[in-house]
């Protein structure tokens, strides 16, 4: 056991030297356009495996990551925005906060505990009850921050949007963030809470038997994947250097539910391999879309894909288990896994 | 009482009729199958695209209400037919994913065919009289709204009620296998439900385009969520839950803007689904619905 | 009027019936006796179109001929005359008294000999008439027994299908619910009763089956099982 935990250890590091080694070539070597590319699609990895960890492995149904996005997005941009247009940009911002201009790790930290907070916040009125009550109140989520950010127009610029956001994110922030998020993930899994995940998603009644207190470990799943999605927020605004109330919105929700579903539920790889396919696609598609003029053609697409995917294998690429190549990585014995 | 505050009332009262008639339809469904029809408020989309469509062809107005409903009532067979059937007994969350997937197709199909530009739509001149009711005037509009809902809400309740369908649906809804032993075919009532209720929507999307004016791909989204709040107010799965749930829900909406200073108005769909979180801290099953088991 | 033969259901991956032969004769009382999940109400559930059959035959009697059953939807199954009264009640609880009995006639097309019928439900158990406006939740459970038995009488059947109507009940209640279904048997209907309570059912039923673990073990008259030793000892609680 201790010699598979070690190896468990160095096969996990490896990984990530590799994948260094590998960003280090890919920011040499490649186009502002094709590195950006690979950011995003690195965000959407971290957003799908920590929806893996509320939706996938807890079993709620949670559609409200775009919300915490925006959140913690709006609240890292307005920390680290330029001191000299802050106060013209953002009227009515108090002077100690207008002066300031943070670096971006504390404001993306600050970022995501504002969405920490608003997921303890629903989480603590929602999750005792029905899945679907979660569902549409995170989908009122999105909403509410929509309308209340569009409508401080003195502290976010509303509807017009906050511009001229400084350009922080470089592809070795997202990478380190996405690694990170991508541990966790997996640490939670093959350790006791992630049983206990796995447990409430599959019979409720008997996880409570055993013990487990099935409203705490929900909230947590709830308030861990709004914290990572915080993060991604705030990593794709100072990325793309813009954004609107509605940026992340149902849509993206949707794209996320997908790439969880797809992947299969539960399964960390599975999630990471869906999001890297369906986000490139979706890149992919965009340009087509403008040349044809059919807007949403692409979602209409995925859509079906989903459908078709839902009828002919319901537990989606690899169900709650890890692909079997990746023995070396587990630390603990295999998880029982149901698909 | 003062004109402004009965304006208000009325105002209220349409609103809240428009969605009644939306989560009246969303009740239904959830009350037989359980699940969330996220779609549900697409069909608010389609039945108010249907009338324009119908007005473009030259279609006399009294045929209009008759073809929509119509419409509404296919659309929710095709609904169960092809999304809700096959996934009857897969375990929740494919249901939502499902519908969900079911609703971004129709909200994108509709952006893709019909473009996201906004079209206009107009009722009859005759629709934009004043009446006078005590001290205010209300437009034609408005109260045809409020009277066209209490009607079909009543012949809904006769249906649901007193008719042989009816009394099926009701059984059906409560308990699907024994329903089976009493010779229902559920299936047929399972989608009569869906008919009655999206045939609801339809209207209401008529109806709304013509209080508003305007119609686009993405209107049925806001309705639809706001069914659900209503239905959560009112108590899931009651019919008359339901329709007090958007009574209030659109009194509460009007209300709200109509006594806050103007700045805050933008405010009134946080406020609305800012409510649904409240509602289900304190009162989970709402105002009549029956207490279900707690969770899943 | 009911033949089964080697009757094979699985329900999920378990394969509960391995084999099922019994016939029930009309104008019968039969009975089915047995151990929990011998499979006594899935074989019911077959019977009534709730589950389907993985093989062997499943045929009754209807309109003069042996007719196969397997591939008939419930609803279709309840319009050729066998009404299953499940197992637990089942009630619908948020309907009244009256409605329920009127459901259970759903599928009839004779409609006018609807009020004859009610009738003849209330003199049976007229307790229903009292409570006909109440919600059927508010009834106790030997009330809803005879509700649910009503409700299945509703449909004029011919084949009646009882899943273990002392279930839970007082034995009074359990005394006059077969007094009832005694009476029900006499006026000509053929019924089929699954019970826990075996002596009581074998001392009523013209015929017994015992089912263990899918498969029929002992058949033979309702003495005839109930003077067996085998029989005496694995289900009366009488000691050899």
């Amino acid at each position: 056991m201790r010699a598979n935990v070690r190896q468990g250890w160095l096969a996990g590091v490896g990984l990530v030297a590799l994948g260094a080694v590998a960003v280090a070539i890919v920011q040499a070597v490649l186009s502002d356009y094709l590195v950006t590319l690979i950011c995003i699609v690195l965000i959407y990895v971290m957003l799908t495996v920590s929806l893996q960890v509320t939706n996938g492995l807890t079993g709620l149904f949670s559609l409200g990551h775009p919300a915490f996005m925006t959140i913690g997005a709006y609240v890292a941009a307005v920390l680290t925005y330029p001191a000299q247009r802050k106060s013209f940009m953002m009227p009515e911002l108090p002077p100690w906060l207008a002066t300031q201009q943070w670096d971006l790790l504390p404001a993306l930290l600050v970022g995501a505990a504002a969405a920490m907070l608003s997921a303890l916040i629903v989480g603590f009125c929602v999750l005792r009850l029905k899945g679907h009550y979660l569902a549409v109140a995170t989908l009122g989520l999105i909403i509410i921050v929509r309308v209340v950010i569009n409508n401080l127009d003195g502290y976010t610029r509303g509807g017009l949007g906050l511009s001229g956001v400084a350009r922080l994110t470089d592809l070795w922030w997202v990478y380190a963030w996405t690694v990170l998020a991508v541990y966790v993930a997996w640490r939670i899994k093959h350790a006791s809470l992630g049983r206990a995940m796995l447990a409430i998603r599959e019979n409720e009644m008997a996880a409570r038997c055993m013990g487990i207190d099935v409203f705490r470990t929900r909230l947590l799943a709830f308030v861990l994947g709004a914290f990572f999605a915080g993060i991604a927020g705030g990593l794709m605004v100072h990325l793309v250097t813009v954004i609107t109330p509605g940026s992340y919105g149902i849509a993206l929700a949707f794209n996320l539910v997908v790439m969880v579903v797809i992947g299969g539920t539960g399964s960390i790889t599975g999630g990471i391999l869906a999001a890297v396919a369906i986000s490139l696609l979706g890149e992919a598609l965009k340009p087509f879309e403008e040349t044809v003029e059919l807007y949403g053609l692409s979602q209409v697409l995925i859509a079906l894909g989903l459908i078709l995917i839902l009828r002919l294998r319901p537990q989606g690429l690899f169900g709650s288990a890890e692909p079997v190549f990746l023995p070396h990585l587990r630390a603990t014995p295999q998880v029982s896994s149901s698909s | 009482m003062s004109q402004y505050y009965l304006q208000q009332l009325i105002n209220g009262l349409m609103l809240g009729s428009l969605y009644a008639l939306v989560a009246i339809g969303f009740s239904m469904i959830y009350g037989i199958v359980r699940l969330i029809n996220f779609a549900h408020g697409d069909v608010l989309m389609i039945g108010a695209f249907m009338t324009l469509a119908l007005i473009a062809a030259g279609t006399p107005w009294l045929l209009v209400a008759p073809v929509v409903l119509l419409t509404g009532a296919l659309a929710g067979i095709t609904i169960e037919r092809v999304v809700f059937r096959p996934i009857r007994g897969a375990p929740q969350v494919t249901g939502f994913i499902a519908t969900l997937a079911l609703s971004v197709m129709i909200e994108n199909g509709g952006l893709m065919l019909l473009s996201p530009q906004p079209r206009n739509f107009l009722f009859p001149d005759l629709m934009r009289t004043r009446v006078p009711i005590g001290p205010a005037t209300v437009a034609l509009t408005d109260l045809v709204i409020i009277v066209t809902t209490l009607i079909l809400v009543g012949v809904l309740m006769v249906i649901v009620r007193r008719s042989r369908l009816g009394i099926a649906m009701r059984a059906t809804a409560e308990n699907l296998a024994v329903a089976r032993l009493m010779g229902i075919d559920v299936n047929r009532t399972i989608m009569a439900a869906f008919a009655l209720g999206s045939a609801l929507a339809a209207i209401a999307g008529l109806l709304w385009g013509g209080r508003f004016g305007q119609i686009d791909p993405l209107m049925g989204l806001a309705p639809g969520l706001k069914a659900f709040v209503a239905c959560v107010i009112g108590g899931v799965g009651s019919i008359p839950g339901a329709m007090l749930g958007g009574y209030l829900l659109g009194l509460g909406e009007v209300l709200f803007v109509g006594l806050l200073p103007p700045e805050y108005a933008g405010y009134r769909d946080a406020f609305v689904f800012a409510t649904l979180i409240l509602v289900l801290l304190v009162l989970p099953n709402g105002l009549l619905g029956r207490s279900e088991e707690e969770r899943a | 009027m009911l033949e089964i033969t080697d009757l094979h259901v699985r329900r999920g991956a378990t394969h509960v019936l391995r084999g099922v032969s019994l016939a029930v004769a009309d104008g019968e009382m039969a009975t089915l006796i047995g151990p929990n999940g011998a499979g006594k109400t899935t074989l019911l559930m077959t019977i009534s179109g709730l589950l389907p059959v993985r093989s062997g035959t499943l045929r009754s009697r209807i309109d003069g001929e042996m007719r196969s059953l397997e591939r008939l939807p419930a609803d279709r199954i309840v319009a050729a005359g066998i009404v299953h009264c499940p197992e637990g009640r089942q009630v619908f609880a948020s309907l009244t008294v009256r409605e329920n009995l009127l459901i259970g006639a759903y599928r009839r097309h004779a409609r006018d000999d609807l009020r004859a019928d009610l009738e003849r439900c209330f003199a049976l158990f007229p307790i229903l008439a009292e409570r006909q406006a109440l919600s059927a939740g508010s009834l106790s459970g030997g009330e809803q027994m005879m509700l649910a038995i009503s409700r299945a009488l509703m449909a004029r059947p011919r084949l009646l299908l009882l899943d273990e109507p002392s279930l839970g009940l007082a034995p009074r209640v359990v005394e006059t619910i077969f007094e009832v279904i005694l009476e029900i048997n006499r006026a000509g209907t053929t019924v089929l009763l699954v019970e826990q309570n075996a002596e009581l059912a074998l001392e009523v039923a013209d015929r017994g089956y015992v089912m263990e673990t899918g498969r029929i073990v002992h058949s033979g008259t309702g003495q005839a099982l109930l003077d067996d030793p085998a029989v005496k000892q694995a289900y009366l609680g009488i000691a050899p």
